[in-house]
């Protein structure tokens, strides 16, 4: 049994549709991150999940209930950051976590917690004091508070320092080796490949892949391509001399190399060319370059229009 | 989802904090109600200090009585202010606006001189400060007489009669009246502007993915609002009667009354906040809600002394039952009416506090 399931699930605003009909599971003790660009329907289909929105059309159900009609006993077992976290002004953390922990009826251990999200220096600084790194750290605090099966992640490391956002990661880890579900929205690619064990990227309300991160590269992605910075008309040369597939612009040259044999047709070509050449490297397509190829230009430009 | 007073409380802790330490909720819990009962008091009342004027109604004329009255006269603390013997001494009183009296029985001056048992009357309200002059005061010269008697039997008594007159100082008007304003206004501002600023910020949604109850939330609000509208009415009072003379009579009717306005009025101001959809509009609503009662209600100005229409309107206002019934507790200590008062007060408290959980939604659809 998934720990969260969704089928078909849309949301409206009027005209927009917000989601448009997704469907995917979620197993429990998986990392799951939704990727998109913004307003591709992230937070709505989290919040929608967390009980918080109700849905549009399609079935939902988290931890065997469905989060809606089911929410007051669904929120004693899950974890919620919302994107953008603000609390009450005056409390500190400290405060803020033995009150969650009287409405949860846990005890909590306040400088545990807060020294799991590396908070403890502004334990006893009023919200409204905190800076937006710390005041997501409380979020994340908050959210552990009453020991959740699932935890929500909406853009958690948003506007963090490099440092904290490694905390958050390491923290987020640990949910796992615990044996939490964590769903994670981000716009950090390279977050979701540290910690997701499987990615699906939404765009307009619809999710346009979805899977681990290597199975995405591969499937989308490009396979192994060698970039060759050259001074003279390398590109050219290429064309006209060999049957490789090649695209450039500027002084870069990329050379898509479909089988291994590619390869050594390619370094013998640039050397017959006499064109000076320098700085080759070998890459594959990145989970960015995925991204940026499935949610392109176009897309963006099309959504600001509408 | 059962009712759970931890949580309750939790929360009542959380926002009683918060308010402490901002600056606006110190200032308008602490610093307000003085600062009103000051300025209106101050505008309205026109100060008359000194001796306690005291009526008094001689209905012996023998030797004994002068020498009563001469040893009244002697304290500087009391003016004797001579009623004539034809005269109701009671209505007296009241037509002159003052509580504080002497009457001297017929044949007194005989019947101590035949050494026999004698009582004058004092009238005062036992919680004025002024009445509790007049009744020392004549005791102590009692007393002197009765050690001065042949026998040194204590052979004159005092019996002591409450008057209530109908005429009071406007102080005694502006107490409840204030008191009412504080209980309209510091709920109504603080949860019109919680209802839209929890929402911006996305604090209700957090709130509701906890297992505290609406209800709970609200009536940890109520709570405060309970303790903060009886902070104004105990300054207020101090203020009324040190600075000002007011006379307020103490009682646990009152509380009635600090209890089920605070219930009303939060109620109110989170029913507004809710069906007000945005920030702006519930600003407005909360204004023409609150601003009629603010002047209509008696809180700055006796009902009694509107014109007829306005008296009309303030009918309708909830804050006129609050104090009128505060007004009849603590000057008239007249419970009927007050009775009725709080009972219309808890009934529509009720139900709008019921409409303001049925409605107010923390989550979208
Ligand atoms: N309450 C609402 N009313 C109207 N439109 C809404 C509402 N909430 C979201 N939208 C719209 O729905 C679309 C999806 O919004 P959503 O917040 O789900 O995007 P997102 O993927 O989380 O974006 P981001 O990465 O910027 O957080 C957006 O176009 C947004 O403007
Ligand atoms: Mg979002």
């Amino acid at each position: 049994m998934p720990a969260i399931e969704v089928e078909g699930l849309k949301k409206n605003y009027g005209e927009l549709q917000a989601v448009d009909g997704i469907s995917f599971s979620v197993e429990k003790g998986e990392v799951f991150s939704l990727l998109g660009p913004n307003g591709a329907g992230k937070t709505t289909t989290i919040e929608i999940l967390e009980g918080l929105r109700q849905k549009g059309g399609g079935t939902t159900t988290v931890l065997d209930m469905d989060p809606w009609s089911k929410g007051y006993d669904l929120h004693k077992r899950i974890g919620v950051i919302p994107q953008g976290f603000k609390f009450l002004d005056y409390p500190t953390p400290r405060e803020a976590i033995v009150y969650y922990g009287v409405l949860f009826g846990k005890k909590v251990d306040p400088d545990e917690l807060l020294r799991r999200v590396i908070l403890e220096d502004a334990a006893n600084i009023w919200f409204q004091h905190l800076s937006g790194g710390q005041k997501q750290k409380l979020g994340m605090a908050l959210s552990l508070v009453n020991d959740p099966e699932v935890v929500f992640l909406d853009e958690p490391t948003t506007g963090l320092d490099p440092q904290a956002r490694r905390a958050v990661w390491e923290v987020i880890r640990k949910l796992k080796t615990e044996g939490r579900t964590v769903m994670l929205t981000t716009h950090y690619l390279e977050e979701a490949e540290e910690l997701a064990d499987r990615v699906a990227i939404m765009d307009h309300g619809k999710i346009v892949a979805m899977g681990t991160t290597e199975e995405i590269e591969s499937k989308y992605g490009s396979g192994q391509r060698m970039i060759v910075k050259s001074k003279g008309d390398l590109l050219k040369y290429l064309k006209e001399n060999t049957k490789l597939e090649v695209e450039g612009e500027g002084g870069s040259v990329t050379i898509i190399l479909r089988d291994k044999a590619d390869a050594f047709v390619a370094l013998g070509a640039i050397q017959e060319s006499g064109v000076d050449w320098g700085d080759l490297t070998i890459r594959r397509d990145s989970l960015e370059d995925v991204f940026l190829k499935l949610v392109g230009e176009e897309g963006r430009s099309e959504k600001e229009g509408a | 989802m059962g009712f759970s007073g931890r949580r309750m409380l939790a929360e009542l802790g959380v926002y009683a904090r918060g308010n402490l330490r901002s600056k606006e909720g110190f200032f308008f819990t602490l610093v307000f109600p003085i600062i009103l009962i000051l300025l209106f008091g101050a505008i309205f009342s026109g100060g008359s200090s000194g001796p306690t004027t005291v009526y008094i109604q001689n209905l012996d004329n023998g030797p004994i009585s002068s020498a009563f009255m001469g040893a009244l006269n002697s304290t500087t603390a009391i003016k004797l202010v001579p009623v004539p013997t034809n005269q109701n001494f009671t209505q007296y009183l009241s037509s002159h606006s003052s509580t504080d009296g002497i009457v001297i029985p017929q044949g007194f001056s005989s019947t101590y001189i035949a050494n026999q048992k004698v009582n004058v009357t004092a009238y005062g309200n036992p919680t004025s400060t002024s009445s509790a002059i007049v009744f020392g005061i004549t005791s102590e010269i009692v007393n002197a007489f009765n050690l001065r008697g042949a026998s040194g039997a204590h052979s004159v008594g005092v019996s002591m009669h409450t008057a209530v007159s109908s005429n009071y100082k406007y102080i005694d008007f502006l107490v409840p009246g204030l008191v009412g304003f504080s209980a309209l206004t510091s709920p109504m501002f603080a949860l019109v502007n919680i209802s839209s600023t929890y929402r911006r910020d996305k604090v209700f949604k957090l709130l509701s993915l906890t297992p505290l109850t609406k209800t709970e939330w609200l009536t940890s609000k109520i709570i405060w609002y309970i303790g903060t509208t009886t902070i104004s009415f105990i300054l207020m009072s101090i203020v009324g009667i040190y600075a000002f003379g007011a006379h307020i009579t103490f009682n646990l009717g009152i509380a009635m009354f600090l209890i089920v306005g605070p219930f009303f009025f939060v109620s109110l101001g989170m029913l507004v906040g809710t069906i007000s959809n945005s920030p702006e509009s519930a600003a407005v609503v909360g204004n023409l809600v609150t601003f009629p009662m603010m002047f209509l209600s008696g809180t700055f100005f006796p009902v009694a002394a509107m014109p007829m229409y306005l008296q009309g309107i303030a009918h309708v206002l909830p804050l006129f039952y609050m104090i009128d019934g505060l007004t009849n507790v603590m000057i008239y200590g007249n419970f009927g009416p007050a009775y009725f008062d709080v009972g219309l007060l808890l009934v529509i408290s009720a139900v709008t506090f019921a409409l303001a959980v049925r409605f107010f939604r923390w989550r979208e659809d």
